[in-house]
């Protein structure tokens, strides 16, 4: 039996409205936030990347289990914002946990399921016992291009998971994963902001995936929609999850306490992992739980868990999610968001 | 703070390790090699506990150039729960609404960068807790 012993969160306390955005682009509040379903996301504050959120998620999984990060033998980092093209996060944030110098550690990239990635390739390698403990995590501060539909979402924030075979709190009983090369969304190397294909990003990407892999995991697993206490689905905006749940026999309730996005906006590879993760501050034992990710260009990775009587003990033991995301968040108004993002031009 | 010192510094800045020393028990946040007390030279190493609370502070409204996007900034004198005292900022606040006797909670930040292309440095800063 193998699956999580430890999970934790992190989301900055910076806030910014989607009123405020819609009023710097002469755009419809009200429209955009019925259409998208967003009311305010988070902002990374000024001294906050994927390395700092990485680290305050993993010492929030730390404190729900009682293991030594030195027999951590995996470390996996999924981000799409990682601060350095060319030197790894997951390097930094083990030495800050202290898990450095005998683990192997990778920074994975793959749109938004690059946290997902990392869930993946750890619980693999626990399974193999290749490793006694494997962390991984799902960390972004999301770009956004200035007036586009993603700067109502683009946030940050993000989740840390660790894998072991004892003191498990969630038991992970399936996975799966669906790819094909769809390009709705990118960013090229050097591009500042991420590009996308508007409409194309429907259908033929984030339904297809997420589709493909929640109707896989299901067959495989044999479990029926109503078997589940709960379901989490990637969230770019507020809309597509719920549509996509529904379209595939889910209903409201099953994805209510994941539905984070609303409050959090997109954190990227930080999104399903945290939604993951506010669903795991309320379950109960035997609960079944299914987590599909999406990553564009595309791909969704999918999970089975189901929660053990282990996994009301630890519950307590780290601030939960719903807690960071009403805890007296900090307002933006535009121009510190433009600042903080740093959305303008200094002078070198 | 070139990069050689950044990153032997790395252990009390990444993890607050500090030097308690073994023979009279006064613990050293940077680590020394002697002891000012007692003159020993043995050591063990600890780590600092992360909560405690604001001793002073000050707000910087002037700042060194590479801090000067943040400013209005706080910087604290800060007692954690083992007595320990370090000198730290206190962020995502609003510097103008800090008392002395806050409670704060020292946390993993981005520190400076070495312009543009140079590495990126990490180490503590302190939040409300």
């Amino acid at each position: 039996m193998i699956g999580i012993i430890g999970y934790g969160s992190y989301i900055p306390k910076f806030r910014i409205k989607a009123e405020q955005i819609a009023h710097q682009w002469g755009k419809d509040a009200e429209s955009i936030k019925r259409g998208l379903m967003l009311q305010e996301k988070s902002v990374p504050g000024l001294d906050e990347d994927t390395i700092t959120i990485s680290v305050a998620a993993a010492k929030n999984a730390l404190k729900r289990c009682n293991i030594n990060p030195k027999e951590i033998g995996a470390l996996y980092i999924g981000s799409e914002s990682h601060p350095y093209a060319v030197k790894p996060s997951g390097t930094v944030v083990g030495e800050a946990l202290g898990i450095v110098p005998d683990f192997h550690t990778a920074d994975f990239e793959f749109a938004c399921k690059a946290g997902t990635e990392g869930m993946f390739v750890a619980q693999a390698l626990v399974k193999a016992g290749e490793v006694k403990y494997a962390m991984a995590i799902g960390a972004d501060t999301s770009q956004g291009a200035p007036a586009d539909a993603l700067e109502f979402s683009a946030s940050a924030g993000g989740s840390a998971f660790i894998f072991g075979k004892e003191n498990i709190v969630a038991e992970l009983l399936f996975t799966d994963s669906f790819t094909t090369d769809t390009p709705d969304f990118w960013r090229r190397e050097g591009a500042f902001y991420p590009h996308h294909g508007g409409r194309f990003t429907g259908d033929p990407a984030y339904f297809k995936h997420v589709q493909g892999a929640a109707k896989a995991i299901l067959k495989k697993s044999g479990y029926k929609p109503e078997d589940f206490k709960y379901a989490i689905f990637h969230m770019p905006n507020g809309k597509f999850p719920l549509r996509v749940g529904k379209k595939l026999g889910f209903t409201n309730e099953q994805m209510k306490p994941g539905w984070v996005v609303n409050l959090m906006g997109n954190t990227y590879s930080g999104s399903s992992p945290t939604g993951f993760s506010a669903t795991l501050d309320v379950a109960k034992s035997g609960d079944l739980i299914l987590l599909v990710s999406f990553g564009s260009g595309a791909g969704s990775d999918a999970f089975v868990f189901k929660a053990t009587d282990k996994i009301s003990k630890v519950q307590d033991k780290a601030e939960k999610v719903r807690e960071m995301l009403a805890d007296n968040p900090i307002y933006l108004d535009y121009g510190q968001y433009a600042k903080f993002r740093e959305k303008i031009i200094m002078n070198e | 703070m070139p990069s050689p010192k950044y990153r032997r510094e790395m252990p009390q800045r990444y993890r607050l390790e500090a030097a308690k020393c073994k023979k009279c028990g006064k613990v050293f946040f940077p680590p020394r090699l002697i002891c000012d007390k007692c003159k020993s030279e043995e050591f063990e190493k600890i780590t600092l506990p992360e909560n405690g609370k604001i001793v002073t502070f000050t707000i910087i409204r002037v700042a060194p150039q590479q801090f000067e996007t943040e400013v209005p900034y706080a910087i604290a004198i800060v007692e954690l729960e083992n007595g320990v005292r370090l000198t730290t900022q206190v962020v995502d606040c609003n510097p103008e609404k800090l008392k002395i006797g806050n409670e704060i909670k020292l946390v993993f930040r981005k520190i400076q960068e070495e312009g543009k292309t140079g590495i990126i440095k990490y180490g503590y800063k302190a939040v409300l807790a």
